[in-house]
């Protein structure tokens, strides 16, 4: 249902102002994890296990701590005892404990094992090699497959929860399965029926700036801790856990943070620099290496997936089924139960049934990477999708509309979608003059559609407004990408006073109630909503302050361009009250104004998008070139155009790095080869064409302007439109990422026999 | 290991510090200069988090020594602007959205600038190829490389 007061003419919103804290990012200025400084602050380094898989038998560390630059040295005794272990994610701080320092075992390489606090971050490097500790290497498991076979050596025995069906290896750590009507009679009605199976490998979030902290706590249990998370209340609720202390104890702020895309969503270093500043009673700062972040924090999942899929000649879906193998490292969380969720979201399908499993092999925990899943999945089905319009000599986009969910339908993983944007995607993709385009010889042509569900989460906003009429908002979410203006406009919008009279600060976790983490596409739809409401409560006061001032009910006052009128000719003929002359008396009229928004927004309104690519395979060096790219979303409504547009310009180009060169690299040895952005390729400037956008604008009905989020959907196409537009510039189908070079030049070579 | 003393002139400051031989001029920068614009986003050289100029030539600063800046002149992305005045290529930033996280931007300002310098009306190709050696994860590039394209025609039209 729509909301009743659902706004949709704007002054303000979609509107491209200069960010508010562009000054501070363009100069140098603006003070990232890295870049916090205490006086007497040690420096923190962190020993990692070599082994994938191996028994930590003992460490000494006297050495280390003889040492007159060391002052402090710890290992998994440092950390509370009370952290209990559950099956599955029931035991999430457990989880993350054995993370970020090893109990009995090392579980990949990488595993952090011990740390240490020392003078300087030379001293520190230098002091770990001090760090004698004594291995009993075991059989190692790196592959998805592999892990779920029944030789694979078990990383944890009742790591599974109740999920998880009898008789499977218990490196399988959660069971999903969803779906309705009958398959088998879906496949009997089709006239063509695939099956194929497919495979992607992890890849890194790749944020530009390593994990990095400043951390103090002290003997009386106060702690304060500054760093890069995509959500400091998640970070000060988790560390206080695994330190044993009281969680309003510490507080939290949140650096500027140099990109995270899902990898900051939980912590790393920050509890073993809490660790090793109350044992040497000193600030310590802890900055990751390169190396550090591929070996030790989130990758994504790797996967292995059947898809099956019946088709009629007319195009009709009459059945589909995927099997969805997610890889999530050494711990609970891989997101198959998402993949299998998403795979078939885009369509309306009369019979499907879709079954995920979370499997643990030994490397890094996975993390959030950008709409959890879904890429992989979408991957799998479309590129199935794909297959048979090329074998029916059908168009593809035609076949996704015919076939599209609409308002109304039932979604593939249960509920029935409200007002959505599928179609009007498609229907742009189709009248994008990119899909008329013609290819030259050596060039394919891929789409894809996409799908995220988008989330809402506990959100807190604060706005206060000052004597002269400027207001300051105090929000909860990280800025990763611009939030700072999109929640400006918004505030601006309601109160009706100049963009530039508004401050929006990222408060710490002591001066707001609590946020979710920026993630989950949440921040514009939840934090925009929070702003907005929070606007209006303040609207609310200041209207009733005109009502006193004029002596007349408050409902016979209304908020018109930043100022009080009354409502109607009925109501008394008063002079517009602006913003500034209520606020300038406020402190003798009833006290300070401000406006407040707590709550847990559940209808942030599913999302969903569609992508063409054209890609130019060279047949000699097997290298694909991207030589155009457009992407088409629904926004509900963009905030701020340009953002919405780098949401999905940015969202393509880490979709393309996966789709054609990033992967972990693991030896044989279970260690990691490509630890350096030299081996582990991101996509440069030089690898891109300018990538083209389309806003769609769907209203959400969950949101007072109709905002749905956009930070996720645009991963989610691009891997499954790549391959299909190698697959067809190749002539040959491309079933496993990334489509590297030599993995190109194998299938030509297969191709030709 | 003992300290060497190093004399070097930073954004047009003379400054002078204590550093380990085995320190970055980035760790100098950084750590004994409080000027903590330029960013270490890989320590191997491969990102361009940590760009500056060296006597006028653009390096990455993790890949040369402090010791090495010795008589020197760096330019960092702190020097950018002339006072209040934003340099051209940091308006444009703002302007066309082109940076989301900011993390590479300081990076990506002064390789631009250096590039722009060197030559003032640079095919998109040209610039792409300049900046491969800037790592952006946020943005595609596309904003980026538009900002700076854009920056290099009004300042031809400005000359």
């Amino acid at each position: 249902m729509a909301l009743d007061d659902q706004k949709s003419v704007f002054k303000f919103v979609g509107t491209r102002p200069d960010r508010p804290d562009g000054l501070d990012k363009v100069t140098g200025r603006a003070k990232f994890g890295a870049d916090a400084y205490a006086a007497g602050m040690l420096h923190g380094a962190i020993l990692r296990s070599p082994h994938a898989h191996a028994r930590i038998v003992k460490i000494d560390a006297s050495k280390a701590e003889a040492h007159r630059d060391v002052k402090a040295v710890v290992t998994r005794a440092d950390f509370s005892d009370k952290v209990e272990f559950k099956p599955g994610l029931a035991g999430e701080f457990w989880n993350v404990l054995e993370n970020v320092m090893a109990g009995e075992k090392a579980l990949y390489d990488g595993h952090a094992v011990a740390a240490v606090a020392a003078t300087s971050a030379l001293a520190a490097r230098d002091a770990l090699k001090l760090i004698e500790v004594e291995y009993e290497v075991l059989p190692h498991v790196t592959d998805v497959d592999k892990a779920m076979a029944a030789d694979a050596p078990v990383i944890r025995e009742g790591a599974a929860d109740y999920s998880v069906p009898e008789g499977l290896h218990p490196n399988v750590v959660r069971y999903h399965e969803s779906g309705h009507g009958d398959v088998e009679a879906g496949f009997a009605e089709a006239d063509l029926v695939i099956e194929d199976s497919f495979t992607t490998e992890a890849t890194h979030q790749g944020y530009i700036e390593p994990h990095a902290c400043l951390a103090s706590l002290g003997g009386d249990g106060k702690g304060e801790l500054w760093c890069c998370t995509q959500g400091h209340w998640i970070a000060q609720k988790t560390c206080a856990a695994l330190l044993g202390i009281e969680t309003a104890q510490l507080r939290v702020t949140a650096s500027e943070i140099g990109g995270g895309f899902g990898g900051k969503t939980t912590v790393f270093i920050e509890p073993v620099a809490l660790a090793l500043s109350r044992k040497a009673n000193r600030p310590v700062k802890i900055v990751m290496s390169r190396s550090e972040v591929f070996r030790a924090t989130g990758p994504t999942s790797s996967a292995s997936m059947d898809i099956k899929i019946g088709m009629k000649k007319d195009g009709t879906i009459t059945a589909a089924e995927g099997i969805f193998r997610l890889q999530g490292g050494a711990f609970p969380g891989a997101p198959g139960d998402m993949t299998a969720m998403c795979a078939f979201a885009p369509y309306d399908l009369s019979n499907v049934r879709q079954v995920g499993y979370d499997v643990m092999a030994n490397r890094p925990k996975q993390a959030a990477y950008r709409a959890p899943g879904a890429p992989m999945g979408a991957f799998a089905v479309e590129s199935v999708l794909d297959e048979l319009c090329n074998q029916l000599g059908l168009d593809p986009l035609d076949v996704r509309l015919k076939n599209a969910a609409h308002d109304g339908s039932k979604a593939s993983y249960g509920p029935t979608y409200d007002q959505i944007g599928l179609v009007k995607t498609l229907e742009e993709a189709k009248a994008h003059p990119h899909y008329a385009a013609p290819l030259k010889p050596g060039q394919g042509r891929g789409i894809s559609c996409g799908f995220w569900f988008n989330h809402g989460g506990e959100t807190s906003v604060s706005l206060a407004l000052s004597e002269d009429g400027s207001a300051q908002l105090m929000v909860g979410t990280p800025d990763i990408g611009g939030s700072r203006a999109s929640m400006a406009l918004m505030a601006v919008e309601v109160l009706g006073i100049p963009y530039e009279n508004i401050r929006v600060t990222v408060a710490d976790t002591a001066t707001l109630g609590y946020n979710d983490v920026s993630h989950g596409s949440r921040v514009t739809y939840a934090s925009g909503l929070a702003t907005i409401k929070a606007a209006k409560h303040a609207v609310e006061k200041l209207c009733e302050r005109a009502a006193a001032k004029w002596g007349i009910p408050v409902d016979a006052v209304k908020w018109e361009d930043g100022c009080a009128v009354p409502s109607g000719p009925n109501a008394g003929d008063f002079d517009p009250l602006p913003l500034a002359d209520i606020t300038a008396n406020m402190g003798a009229t009833g006290g300070p104004i401000s406006g407040h928004f707590e709550a847990t927004p559940e209808g942030a309104g599913v999302s969903f998008g569609t992508h063409i690519v054209d890609a130019e395979v060279d047949p000699e060096t097997g290298k694909t070139a991207i030589t155009r790219y457009t992407v088409i979303q629904d926004a509900g409504k963009a905030i701020h155009p340009a953002y919405v547009e780098g949401q999905y310009q940015g969202g393509a180009a880490q979709g393309i790095g996966w789709a054609l060169n990033e992967e972990y690299i693991y030896g044989e040895d279970g260690r990691l080869q490509n630890s350096i952005f030299l081996d582990y390729r991101i996509p440069v400037a030089s690898d891109l064409p300018m990538i083209d956008t389309v806003i769609v604008e769907v209203p959400n009905p969950g949101h007072p302007f109709g905002v749905r989020g956009v930070g996720e959907t645009g991963i989610v196409p691009p891997l499954a439109a790549i391959a299909n537009a190698v697959s067809n510039a190749a002539g040959v189908r491309m079933r496993d990422l990334p489509m590297s070079p030599p993995r190109i030049l194998a299938a030509l070579k297969a191709r030709d026999g | 290991m003992s300290k060497l003393h190093v004399s070097t002139t930073v954004n047009g400051d003379s400054v002078e510090f204590l550093c380990d031989p085995r320190e970055t001029l980035l760790d100098c920068l950084r750590d004994k200069l409080n000027l903590t614009g330029a960013k270490e986003g890989c320590g191997t050289g491969d990102c361009g988090a940590c760009s500056v100029t060296v006597d006028g030539r653009l390096v990455c600063s993790c890949l040369m020594l402090g010791v090495e800046a010795d008589g020197k002149d760096i330019a960092t992305v702190e020097g950018m602007a002339e006072g209040e005045e934003l340099h051209p290529l940091q308006k444009k930033f703002i302007e066309y959205a082109a940076l989301q996280c900011g993390i590479c931007t300081p990076g990506v300002l002064v390789a631009a600038k250096a590039l722009l310098e060197k030559n003032p009306n640079p095919t998109e190709e040209e610039a792409r190829y300049w900046l491969a050696g800037n790592l952006c994860r946020c943005t595609g590039y596309d904003k980026i490389i538009r900002a700076v394209m854009d920056t290099a025609a009004d300042m031809r039209e400005a000359s």
